[in-house]
């Protein structure tokens, strides 16, 4: 059973590298910021399996945290943009 | 060759590539993204050589708080005149940063793979007294009791790091604050993330700090957790930094270090040493420097991030 | 008893690794950032649900198996909120930026 779960990690990382391959060279920013989510997602499913595999004590606590902080680089992308609501005081920024 | 060895191998093989991708990306936006995801995967790697503790905190810190920080910095480069600089950045330099990346990376390796077997090391020794600290966790353990002075120095450093940041701002802005005013109507995305989050994040913050005494965590990964809550409360613009010259906020960065310095200072009186700890008070007192240093990093980090003051000091 | 719980972890996890391999192919095949976003946070939380779904039967307690249902509803927010934000970025600022 610990062979079959480590295999999926291993496929899971798997796709995540084939993702990966496609979207850091994507065109576009926001392209690559999806990379960051696909990390996260893809990261978490491999920690999850390889600590129920190996029996690791403690990897449930680093997940929670990746799961916390999986937004963040995403906000911050769009946080360093031009502001919500208001119109934009920096022209250059915009298009 | 069995599974765990095959997956290891493949781990170690998309570090490589996505370190590689880093030197050479195109821009220093994609070439921050490549360092996100390169530091999550070294998360992975850490479990897999049984570092937990700091599997977590390049976790807090990586993707958190670092993540953040240069994606912040990539931004305003942008919208600033970079021409100039990435027409310097040719081909040549970065096979030049290339190799110089890896004669460290060789050198590194080098060293490790010819080490002896049993190299001096004082784990046998630590993990002998372990017990009269009261704690569970070695990794705490060396941190706070066995080599304490080395984590209130560090702590020191970053509260320089602060000072640093603060002194880049314009002098007319000295002692204001930095970062955005509180919007009247935040993004509602945002905003919604961010209440919801927050409340979880302080959760989760102060359970990994509290844990970390007997298992995986610690002071640093929890305030750094905390750090990453205030963060995205700032980024919705729900709240806004505090001044630079406000008195709770300076007290908050020097609580830390200050709490640990009286501790060892009063340790050369009470348990005969420079930053000995009394037998039986060691446990209390270590998580009670801790709690201190767990609020200084969460209030640390997110002011390292915010930037140097751009609005001139309310009186 | 067990031997059922290990076949419905099996499936599960099973039925996680395709839609992770959905996405993937999602990621590869859409023809522009949007739709590659949609193949992302959707099929990629749902690869994970499935997965922490396989491993419940696994966990040594109710409050690790709590856990690992807490860290993927954390994982659901973190992906809805990203898909928002990279979404009206995109929206806002052209296909290419």
């Amino acid at each position: 059973m610990s062979d079959f779960l480590l295999a999926t990690a291993g496929a899971i990382l798997f796709t995540v590298a084939v993702g990966l391959v496609r979207i850091l060279g994507g065109p576009g920013d926001a392209d690559r910021m999806m990379a960051a989510q696909l990390i996260g997602t893809g990261g978490i499913a491999s920690l999850l399996l390889i600590a129920a595999a190996t029996g690791a004590r403690g990897v449930d606590d680093v997940a929670l945290g990746l799961a916390i902080l999986a937004a963040f680089a995403s906000a911050a992308f769009v946080n360093s943009g031009a502001p919500a609501e208001e119109p934009d005081p920096n022209p250059a920024d915009d298009r | 060759m069995s599974v765990l060895q095959a997956l290891d191998v493949g781990l170690a093989f998309l570090v490589f590539a996505v370190a590689a991708w880093t030197v050479f990306a195109p821009g220093p936006f994609a070439a921050t993204v490549g360092y996100v995801v390169y530091g999550l995967l070294l998360s992975l790697v850490w479990i897999r050589l049984f570092a937990v503790d700091v599997a977590l905190t390049e976790a807090a810190i990586g993707s958190g708080v670092t993540g953040v920080l240069l994606i912040g910095a990539a931004a305003r480069l942008r919208g600033a005149e970079t021409t100039p600089a990435e027409e310097a950045l040719t081909g040549l330099t970065r096979l030049f940063a290339a190799g110089l990346c890896l004669l460290v990376a060789a050198a590194l390796a080098a060293v490790v793979l010819l080490l002896s077997d049993q190299g001096p090391t004082l784990a046998p020794q630590s993990m002998e007294r372990l017990p009269e600290t009261g704690l569970g966790n070695p990794v705490t353990a060396v941190l706070i009791a066995f080599r304490s002075f080395d984590t209130m120095l560090e702590k020191v450093v970053l509260v320089l790091g602060v000072v640093g940041v603060w002194s880049l701002a314009a002098d007319r802005y000295w002692g204001g604050a930095p970062g955005e005013a509180r919007a009247e109507r935040p993004e509602p995305t945002l905003a919604f993330f961010a209440q919801v989050l927050a409340p979880i994040g302080i959760l989760v913050g102060v359970h990994v700090f509290w844990v970390g005494a007997d298992e995986p965590g610690g002071a640093f990964q929890g305030g750094a957790i905390l750090a990453a809550m205030w963060m995205i409360v700032m980024m919705a613009r729900l709240t806004e930094a505090p001044q630079a010259s406000a008195f709770w906020l300076r007290l908050a960065l020097i609580a830390g270090p200050a709490v640990f310095l009286a501790a060892g200072v009063a340790g050369a009186v009470v348990a005969g040493g420079f930053f000995a700890y009394p037998p039986g008070l060691a446990k209390p007192l270590i998580l009670f420097i801790e709690t201190f240093m767990t609020f200084t990093i969460a209030v640390t980090l997110p002011m390292l991030v915010a930037g140097p003051p751009r609005r001139e000091p309310r009186r | 008893m067990s031997l059922a719980l290990d076949l419905f972890s099996i499936a599960a996890i099973s039925a996680g690794v395709f839609f992770f391999l959905a996405g993937t192919v999602g990621l590869l095949r859409f023809p522009d950032a949007l739709s590659r976003l949609h193949a992302l946070t959707k099929a990629d939380n749902l690869g994970l649900g499935l997965i922490v779904l396989g491993l419940l039967p696994r966990a040594e307690s109710l409050l690790a198996a709590l856990m690992l249902v807490a860290i993927w509803a954390l994982v659901q927010l973190a992906g809805a909120t990203a898909a928002q934000l990279i979404g009206r970025a995109v929206r806002r600022k052209g296909p290419a930026i």
